[in-house]
């Protein structure tokens, strides 16, 4: 048998039993990877369950520094019994199989083409802890130790976090230090070791942290100056407000009151979360929510109100697998048109899409400003494979003296001299030419700057009226406002200053990893050169247009089924659909660079 | 087409005492049909922001979709208003609230838009006992799309068509109690003087304040055989109490006969001074009034009045522990926890 060999590139699987405890011991290795300073990128396969189905943890290793998911298995640790069967198929061939061999390995589960590595991690639990619950605990800690002998993770490294980790409960470090060990010891006494798959410290990661989008995301709305935030608990967006909630308790609480300067409230669903959003938004304070597509669904006709009474919102969707309920566990790319066009009518929305925990925090921070500014909704477009799994990304960053961006609210010295002036304050007046009107916030002035808020059709002055013409201007007015948007959003990203090949690419978000990744695939291994574009923002920018223009063929990578975002760039631009070659993903697993390799040098090899 | 008011003025227009004539607490004219109960209490709001001398900017108006929830573009000019979505007020009154909690929130809306498709928002503000009047104006009737039964309609009630009601009506008022509700009134349109001092009460009380109105809709359930019409109304009607509102350190003057009067002081030192027409009955007696609107009902009474008010009740902001300050008026400095706490969070993420 021919053994995988090979340093720092490698994929590690974990396969436990959802609610076991898991989670923290397979975090502990990867974040051994990452201090020892080689890039690492971890994914959480999760079922929609709290105790009981089979759950699995993803490590990819990559010295080139690769952080999108990679296909194949090198070293899967199998924890699970239930799902065993299928965790040996996955195996690669040449690779490693480590398991609990307290009990026989029935021979039907014996493959040819790969090596088992038996830890007895029960029998040394039942050997060490009477405890039930110690037993369970610990043997996660057995098989981090006995991995970290097998693949040559430095010990001090893991002791290290283990020490980081039970920080606040000093009396658990020894405990979990020694039955670490005790993996470790089994490995040495029975094993060859370390495998010809293995790690080497590195110093590749530099100032870079390991951070889930969500938390970046809640961060970042601290740092915006979020006050308010309404919300609805769903996976996968549920621990976005939770990191907001801790951190706008923990930073902005007076410690003599016990009074905070935020307020929070868990709405009764995302129909009232979004509701909340636009009464404060309305009423000057900066606010937001996050939800995932059945939420965004719910929240249609809000979003249409905010568009038409042109109300300042922020909203994120932290997509998951739909149609309909979906697969709330999995990820997916496939809320676009959804969001873009959410709502009744000629109505549309801006969006944002990052694609690094990073850009979460920076865009997060970007929205509120964008959204006070063209005072209408901004939805930051994020996925479950960005806002739940940890990724190495750049640290946060943030500039002292930037000032929030409110855009253009009257002060009551403002209305004043507007009436100095012989003037009239029109709420949707457009009088800079920008499309984007002024507005007031509820009791600026006793006698000036009120007016009426209204879904309804309305004129200059916030009036209702029923006169066809008028709605229409108001209606031309957005779209003007529309191409205001499109100047100030982010601009794409390209990676050439200036265009090589008469093929692109073009892809957004989480499928960035991939895509960067199968470009240099297919260079080094098919001699295929292609221009890329990363989008960051809808409308588009004009840039956009032109890179498709510049190109004979785009290859528009997404991880939907119906190439919501090639629709999209059809729907928006002037460009021949003809041009635009859908890749695409949609198995609710993150896209990898392979699966985008094949597709594009398949279509290439047939022209 | 627009209904703009004259902005001329009777120079001995009285004032009360921040210099406001009670035209200043007036809107546009209303679009609603003559004689509508909602433009009564349009009238009641008005009156009551007036004698309360309340700053209208100091006010935000908000409401659904219906006929009622147009009302708020025919008082308090001078406010901001928010017209929202069917159903949704209470959503976007908590949202307005948890952004300022030092406005005045006045929030209306019809029995369509809170005992059918706003049930959820309404019973949820209830139970967060956000501080506002939620004011419904209940004709049983939904009259914009010309006079369906609403969910508020008495069972057995014929509507302007001829076709008797077969489902029970919600009590809002009794919903409101037995959710926990700090402030539940019903009252009627064509009886200001109880209604005026119940308006006043209400925007006084710290927390939630619902007031159910009786507002017949002249057009499509003002039958015979309507039990939300004038004469029927008129004719069922059965007050708890005659209500007085008396504004902070103000003297009462007018002496009852022992036993017959009740005082609630609310938060801000004013009081509600009710003389009791009913037996066995206080305002702070939750059960007591769950019990008597029950009686009423079987009776086929309309109870109104003051039902319930807890004067101690913690609003939403006391609840979360929000700052004492509008969060709206918070900067940066207040905010953000700035960039050298960035590179300590950073650090927990290595």
């Amino acid at each position: 048998m021919r053994n995988l060999t090979g340093i720092n590139d490698l994929v590690v699987r974990f396969a436990n039993v959802n609610g076991t405890g898991s989670a923290s011991a397979n975090n502990m290795f990867a974040m051994s990877i990452f201090r020892m300073g080689i890039p690492m990128t971890a994914k959480n396969i999760f079922p929609s369950n709290i105790q009981g189905l089979p759950t699995w943890y993803e490590v990819r290793v990559s010295e080139k520094g690769y952080l999108g998911r990679r296909e194949g298995v090198d070293v899967l640790v199998c924890v699970n019994p239930q799902s065993m069967k299928q965790d040996i198929a996955s195996v690669k061939s040449g690779g490693y199989f480590v398991y609990d061999n307290t009990k026989n390995l029935h021979k039907d589960f014996i493959r040819d083409d790969i090596n088992y590595i038996g830890i007895p991690m029960i029998g040394i639990c039942m050997r060490l802890y009477q405890d039930p619950r110690q037993r369970q605990l610990f043997k996660n800690m057995i098989y981090v130790g006995a991995l970290a002998a097998l693949l040559d993770i430095e010990l001090e490294v893991v002791k290290g976090i283990i020490a980081d980790e039970f920080a606040k409960k000093p009396k658990l470090i020894e405990p979990n230090v020694q039955a670490m060990m005790e993996g470790v010891k089994y490995v040495q006494d029975n094993y060859s070791y370390p495998l010809h798959v293995r790690v080497e410290r590195r110093d590749l990661v530099g100032d870079s942290i390991v951070i889930d989008g969500n938390t970046a995301c809640g961060l970042g709305a601290v740092y915006a100056g979020a006050t308010v935030a309404g919300w609805y608990p769903i996976t996968p967006s549920t621990s976005l407000v939770e990191a907001f909630a801790k951190y706008a308790n923990k930073y902005r609480l007076d410690p003599e009151t016990g009074l905070k300067k935020v307020a929070i409230v868990q709405a009764e669903d995302e129909l009232a979360a979004f509701g909340m959003v636009l009464g404060a938004s309305w009423n000057g304070a900066r606010a937001f929510t996050a939800t995932s597509g059945p939420g965004v669904s719910l929240m249609n006709e809000f979003l249409g109100l905010a568009y038409f009474a042109e109300i300042p919102a922020v909203l994120v969707d932290v997509q998951r697998g739909g149609p309909s309920t979906g697969m709330p566990t999995r990820t997916q790319q496939s809320d676009l048109l959804l969001a873009a066009y959410a709502s009744h009518g000629d109505t549309k929305h801006v969006l944002l899409l990052p694609s690094t925990p990073t850009e979460c925090f920076n865009l997060m921070a970007d929205a509120f400003d964008l959204a006070e500014r063209l005072q209408t909704p901004v939805i930051v477009m994020t996925d479950l494979d960005l806002g739940m799994n940890d990724h190495l990304t750049a640290p946060l960053k943030w500039d002292d003296s930037r000032r929030y961006d409110r855009g253009k609210v009257y002060t009551a010295q403002d209305l004043d001299d507007l009436t100095a002036v012989g003037k009239q304050f029109g709420r949707y007046l457009d009088v800079d030419g920008d499309g984007i009107p002024y507005r007031t916030i509820p009791a600026t002035h006793p006698t000036k700057g009120s007016f009426f808020t209204r879904g309804t059709s309305h004129d200059e002055y916030a009036r209702y009226t029923e006169d066809g013409v008028k709605n229409a201007e108001v209606l031309d007015r957005l779209l003007k406002k529309w191409d205001t948007a499109k100047e100030i959003t982010p601009k794409p990203e390209f990676y050439q200053t200036e265009n090589k090949s008469n093929v692109g690419v073009i892809f957004f978000g989480t499928t960035t990893y991939a895509a960067l990744e199968a470009m240099d695939l297919l260079r080094e291994e098919e001699g295929i050169t292609l221009d890329a574009m990363r989008a960051t923002a809808f409308p588009f920018h004009s840039s956009v247009e032109e890179f498709i223009a510049a190109h004979d063929q785009v290859f528009v990578i997404e991880q939907n089924r119906d190439a919501q975002f090639r629709t999209l760039l059809i729907n928006e631009l002037e460009v021949n659909p003809k041009k635009l070659i859908k890749i695409l993903n949609y198995d609710g697993m993150p896209i990898t660079a392979e699966a985008i390799r094949r597709q594009i040098a398949g279509v290439l090899a047939t022209v | 087409m627009t209904y703009i008011k004259p902005k001329f003025r009777h120079p001995e227009m009285p004032k009360n005492t921040i210099g406001y004539a009670k035209a200043d607490y007036e809107g546009v004219i209303s679009t609603l049909c003559a004689g509508c109960g909602h433009d009564s209490i349009s009238g009641a709001i008005v009156q009551a922001c007036y004698e309360m001398a309340i700053e209208p900017h100091r006010v935000a108006k908000l409401s659904g979709i219906g006929c009622s929830s147009k009302t708020p573009n025919y008082f308090l000019n001078n406010s901001h208003g928010f017209n929202s979505v069917h159903g949704r007020m209470p959503s976007v009154a908590t949202g307005a609230n948890m952004a300022n909690r030092d406005l005045i929130y006045l929030g209306v809306s019809g029995d369509g838009d809170t005992a059918s498709i706003g049930m959820g928002q309404f019973v949820h503000a209830i139970r967060r006992n956000l501080n506002m009047l939620y004011i419904v104006m209940n004709n049983g009737c939904y009259g914009l799309t010309k006079g369906q039964d609403s969910a508020t309609a008495d069972q057995g009630s014929v509507s302007k068509s001829g076709s008797v009601n077969p489902f029970e009506g919600i009590d809002l008022p009794g919903m409101a109690l037995e959710l926990g509700a700090t402030f539940v009134a019903r009252s009627f349109s064509g009886d200001k003087t109880q209604l005026v001092p119940l308006i006043k009460a209400a925007l006084s009380h710290k927390g939630f304040a619902l007031i159910d109105v009786m507002s017949p809709c002249v057009t499509f359930n003002n039958n015979a055989g309507s039990t939300k019409s004038y004469d029927y109304v008129r004719d069922h009607i059965e007050a708890l109490a005659e209500i007085g509102f008396v504004p902070e350190k103000e003297e009462i003057t007018v002496s009852y006969e022992t036993g017959t009067t009740v005082d609630v002081e609310l938060h801000d030192g004013s009081v509600v001074h009710l003389q009791k027409l009913a037996d066995g009955w206080d305002p702070r007696d939750r059960q007591a009034a769950m019990r008597r609107l029950q009686a009423a009902k079987t009776e086929g009474e309309i109870l109104t009045g003051l039902l319930y008010i807890d004067p101690n009740s913690k609003d939403l902001h006391e609840v979360i522990k929000s700052d004492s300050r509008p969060l709206n008026s918070l900067k940066e400095e207040d905010l953000c926890p700035g960039s050298a706490i960035l590179d300590l969070i950073n650090e927990d993420f290595r």
